[in-house]
């Protein structure tokens, strides 16, 4: 990986319909970094994610990938749950294989190489025996790992996963992590947005926590205090989520 | 039995008319495939009705309604994208305006145009036994570029429409994807309105298209069997057409809803069980 290997967001402010969803958000994430991207719901998180996939257009500020200003390539996203059509009769195979469509060009279909590729990807998550199985028959933490699976497919350096813990359960998350970390080892940069504190406790290289704006940045330890909780989810998130953060360091 | 099947087609018009009930029945449904899992129903219908008053223009200049309908509807589908976008109403409400516009547009050119001398019955509800030697080539020609388009795309369409916001991080246009199928939908439903008409070309569109969603597993499957089911449809629907004197629009729908009702009584309950909302 190259010596600049890593995002850079300086500075970007977004604005969505009118309102504005992030304001002048400064952070830099380095290759092999797991960061816990966290906040409220209508924190910014999907906001962040688009800015940083170059699908929502940036007000002011720019990010920065792997040093190259203007590069998406190599960025992989795993999506909302809301975000997916669940009605498209898709197979854990065929949505695998969609992370390989990069690489096809009109009048091209997936070839060996791309096959090959799957079937590796769908090893590294253990689910190459569920491959014939449709995407709406699996268990959510399933679905979570087959959209990781495509995101390896498409070779990305860089994988975005949103609000990945939503209707998963707590022993499938682990599952999830499990994966993510061994991503990580391998100098990939995964951030993970969630507005679930109880699983940021410990999983995380670092995190991100921003309310529209950042309001902590920095390993788990740190960034965790009672003034940026009670930033991010007012007075009652102070007690109820610190009680789990003390509970989660314990474990 | 064997004569009823084979004697109709002594008669020219109605080989021709057996080849486009066979195009419209399989290409409907293979572009259905795509309107019935983007939930797009409404926007088929409204493209069929809106591409009357082209039409229209095609009768008055006395040339083959393809050759107006066609631009007309790829015109129609960017306009509704574009009424949506410029006044942030919704896409639902603007497609609903364009429609009624249009189809209302139609109505009236058809009412002024004395010299043109047409059926407004087979236009509304499809007279496949009147298609023209014309008609025919241009109906294949059509199909062959809309498979042409349809396998160039295929890997964009399928992420786009399962997946828009990772399709349009991995840089698929999807933009430009949508406005692709819009065009070859567009081009189907001039196919489709000789055979089923303007009211009724949406039964072969998303008919056939939904019987085979609760049959097959994959959406390629989905193509092929509603493009089984469409066929089967069409081409009954001509003899009963035939034999009945019945306007083949309304005998080939009613053959499509019928085996809907027969996949969603025997099959419908896996598909429910397997739809995540």
């Amino acid at each position: 990986m190259a010596a600049n290997a890593g995002i850079t967001v300086e500075n970007i402010t977004v604005v969505r319909g009118g309102h504005t969803a992030l304001d002048d958000i400064t952070f830099e994430v380095g290759g092999g970094t797991l960061m816990g991207v966290l906040g409220p719901n209508g924190a910014g998180k999907s906001s962040l994610f688009g800015a940083i996939a170059g699908t929502l257009p940036v007000a002011r500020g720019k990010v920065t990938l792997h040093g190259l200003a203007a590069q998406r390539s190599g960025l992989a996203y795993v999506p909302q749950r809301d975000s997916i059509n669940w009605a498209f009769p898709a197979t854990v195979n065929d949505v695998v294989t969609m992370g390989r469509s990069w690489n096809v060009g009109w009048f091209r279909q997936p070839g060996v190489r791309d096959k090959e590729m799957v079937r590796l990807c769908l090893e590294r998550v253990n689910l190459w025996e569920q491959r014939n199985a449709l995407v709406t028959e699996l268990s959510g933490g399933q679905r979570q790992r087959v959209f990781i699976a495509r995101a390896l497919a498409q070779e990305a350096s860089v994988i975005l996963l949103d609000e990945a813990f939503s209707g998963v359960d707590v022993g499938a998350q682990e599952g999830i992590v499990e994966v993510l970390r061994s991503l990580r080892d391998e100098g990939k940069i995964v951030l993970l947005a969630t507005h679930d504190l109880t699983n940021l406790a410990k999983r995380f290289d670092s995190v991100l926590c921003i309310n529209c704006h950042v309001c902590a940045c920095g390993p788990p330890d740190e960034a965790f205090t009672p003034e940026v909780l009670e930033e991010l989810y007012g007075s009652h998130g102070v007690d109820f989520d610190v009680d789990h953060f003390n509970y989660g360091r314990q474990a | 039995m064997i004569d009823y099947i084979f004697a109709p087609f002594q008669y020219s018009f109605m080989v021709r008319a057996l080849i486009v009930s066979v195009l419209v029945g399989v290409m409907c449904p293979v572009l259905g495939a795509y309107v019935v899992t983007r939930g797009r129903a409404f926007l088929g219908d409204a493209l069929a009705h809106s591409v009357l008053p082209g039409m229209v223009v095609a009768f008055l200049l006395n040339i083959s309604p393809f050759f107006a309908a066609v631009p007309a509807g790829v015109v129609i589908a960017v306009l509704m994208g574009t009424v949506s976008r410029r006044t942030g109403i919704s896409e639902d409400t603007s497609i609903g305006i364009v429609f009624a516009g249009m189809f209302a547009l139609g109505l009236v050119m058809l009412s002024r145009a004395t010299n043109v001398n047409v059926n407004i019955e087979d236009l509304l509800l499809g007279q496949v036994l009147g298609v023209s030697q014309t008609d025919v080539y241009v109906s294949i020609a059509l199909t062959v570029l809309v498979l042409v388009g349809l396998y160039a795309f295929h890997p964009q369409l399928t992420y786009t429409t399962f997946d828009q916001i990772g399709a349009s991080v991995i840089g698929i246009k999807t933009g430009l994807i949508e406005y692709v199928l819009l065009a070859l939908l567009a081009l189907v439903i001039v196919i489709g309105i000789q055979a089923a008409g303007i009211v009724l070309v949406m039964a072969m569109l998303i008919t056939p298209a939904a019987t085979a969603y609760l049959l097959a597993r994959r959406f390629v499957g989905m193509m092929v069997i509603g493009a089984l089911v469409g066929a089967t449809s069409a081409v009954v629907g001509l003899y009963l057409s035939f034999y009945a004197d019945l306007p083949s629009g309304p005998a080939m729908a009613l053959l499509a809803t019928l085996i809907f009702a027969i996949a969603a009584i025997f099959k419908g309950g896996w598909r429910a069980r397997t739809v995540i909302r």
